[in-house]
């Protein structure tokens, strides 16, 4: 799909990249020296077992958190040096897609989708309205139906679409996914994961997909990172993973 | 990484009583450390509490600078602050009725015990107007409104906080202490001293139907005798008695102990549900003493500058 593949340095300008990034809090390291660099309109996966900090990398990238060493450059700005209004400035081109989609309890689902657009434009309710019905539709949901339910009563897939559609309304470049398919049943998350291909494909936003799901990293991912105990161990397209003699790799895919 | 000490200080514990063995095995200092560190927290070793306790003060104290500047500077969430004046001041009135009502009947009952012996009765309405409206009535509002709204904030925000809700406030551009602290901090500061004043009415209303109905004085009689105790410490500027300014000045301060308290325990819960409830209560329990003892600093000044 990409020319970056592979190496991720001979492509464009890459978007993300991590430079001997290293994280540790009072009594462990979390991250031990991470590089790693995405490209543009690339979807970039990374996989790791439960507690490797795959997480904590997306929390770096949005400046949520800060490393104790290294560089965090997104769209050429380094997000560990930034001022509180840089980083501000730096994450509306951002969407990011929670775990489990951190959807406002106490607001409709057309606040919620809509909640970007009400907090930082000026534009009319019934344009906020229309954007919102198209970002529902991107993600296959029925406007007329779950526009005003509360996340409460959406099931574990829906919220997670409706997630996607909050992250997605303010059509930033870059999107980011913490776990998008865990806890779902193997049908919805083929269609999770035929989402973030189609957002990929159809409006050219780059992807950092944090998962432990090896099969959806295979459907989705132009490239995957592989992190264990606080390193990449393995870094590459999905065909050359399989292929890996890696220990660690062998024993995850396995 | 200060982000959740609490939350680390736990894991270190249940890590601690899980890894026995692993002590055993590797002695070095490191894992010494860290077991030092858990069954310190357990046993309350005062080194790590301190610690604790001067990382806590730190962090409460940015918050409180850092809503301060929130009020004053835009953005505002006016319709965030219609929301919380709601569930924290109208929500709060049933509480705050029977609070009132029963500490007046009472005070007026063991007053009178005392003073039938001198004959004294027509002075109940003395004591329960000055001891509900100098200190009852803020400290024992404040001391519900902690109790129910307080910890309901941070059960809320605590919520928010393991289920991400607050990260995704900040990924979307939004600032959590705008959002989120200054529209309770200042839903409190507006309702306390409300509440306040319907306490002290209504408590004074209680001691009225038990001077009453037990104790044979004239609505009149007592009425006069609350009225006395007001007029007679003196006033401020001319017109305005003493006891009110002292009585309405408290609430302020509990308020924003209140409100910051709770958002303080509710934004750094960690560790799941447990966490949400852990947050709760710490923060009932750390606002009410900061409340009691404030109250008495505070009266202590206010003494001083508006009486001597």
């Amino acid at each position: 799909m990409n020319e970056a593949a592979g190496a991720g340095s001979a492509g464009p300008e890459p978007i993300i990249e991590l430079r001997g990034v290293r994280l540790g809090f009072e009594d462990r390291v979390v991250l031990n020296g991470i590089d790693l660099a995405v490209a543009e309109r690339e979807t970039v996966c990374i996989l790791g077992g439960s507690g490797a900090g795959k997480s904590t990398v997306l929390r770096l990238i949005l400046g949520l958190i800060h490393p104790n060493e290294g560089e965090i450059i997104v769209a050429g700005r380094d997000m560990s040096t930034a001022t509180f209004d840089e980083v501000l400035e730096m994450r509306r081109g951002i969407g990011m897609v929670f775990q489990g989609a951190a959807l406002f309890d106490s607001l409709t689902v057309f606040d919620n989708v809509g909640f970007y657009l009400f907090e930082h434009t000026r534009l009319p309710e019934s344009e906020i309205r229309q954007r919102v019905v198209e970002a529902l539709e991107v993600v296959d949901l029925d406007h007329d139906d779950v526009m005003h339910l509360l996340p409460s009563e959406l099931s574990g897939g829906m919220r997670k679409r409706v997630g996607v559609a909050r992250a997605l309304i303010h059509e930033p470049r870059l999107l980011l996914y913490d776990e998008p398919t865990s806890g779902l049943d193997p049908i919805t998350t083929r269609t999770i994961d035929g989402l973030i291909r189609k957002l990929q494909r159809e409006l050219g936003v780059t992807s950092v997909v944090v998962t432990h799901d090896l099969e959806s990293a295979f459907r989705i991912a132009d490239r995957v990172a592989l992190l264990y105990e606080g390193e990449i161990v393995f870094e590459g397209d999905p065909e050359e993973m399989r292929h890996s003699d890696h220990p660690y790799v062998r024993e995850f895919i396995a | 990484m200060p982000e959740n000490t609490l939350g680390a200080a736990s894991v270190l514990v249940a890590r601690n009583v899980a890894g026995e063995p692993n002590r055993v095995k590797t002695p070095d200092r490191t894992t010494c450390m860290a077991n030092l560190d858990g069954a310190s927290s357990l046993l309350g070793y005062p080194a790590v509490r301190l610690k604790q306790l001067a990382w806590h003060t730190q962090e409460y104290v940015r918050l409180a600078g850092r809503a301060a500047v929130g009020m004053v500077s835009r953005p505002f969430y006016p319709r965030d602050l219609v929301v919380q004046l709601d569930s924290v001041g109208v929500g709060s009135l049933g509480i705050v009725f029977l609070t009132g009502l029963f500490t007046g009947m009472v005070l007026a009952l063991q007053s009178a015990v005392e003073m039938e012996q001198f004959g004294a009765t027509i002075y109940i309405g003395r004591l329960v107007g000055a001891s509900t409206v100098r200190e009852l009535g803020p400290v024992l509002t404040a001391l519900m409104v902690s109790g129910r709204a307080g910890s309901g904030i941070a059960a809320e925000l605590g919520a928010m906080k393991v289920t991400e809700q607050i990260d995704a406030l900040q990924t979307m551009g939004v600032d959590p202490v705008r959002k989120l602290v200054v529209p309770r901090l200042l839903a409190l500061l507006i309702a306390l001293p409300v509440l306040t004043v319907i306490t002290d009415l209504v408590a004074i209303g209680g001691g009225l139907l038990i001077a009453v109905v037990k104790l044979d004085l004239t609505a009149d009689l007592y009425m006069r005798s609350v009225y006395q105790t007001l007029a007679q410490t003196g006033y401020v500027l001319r017109y305005i008695p003493i006891d009110f300014v002292m009585g309405l000045m408290k609430p302020l301060f509990f308020g924003a102990i209140i409100a910051l308290t709770a958002c303080h325990f509710g934004m750094r819960a960690g560790g799941g549900t447990e966490g949400v409830g852990r947050a709760a209560t710490g923060s009932v329990v750390v606002a009410s003493v900061l409340i009691l003892a404030t109250d008495y600093f505070l009266t202590q000044i206010l003494i001083a500058l508006l009486i001597e």
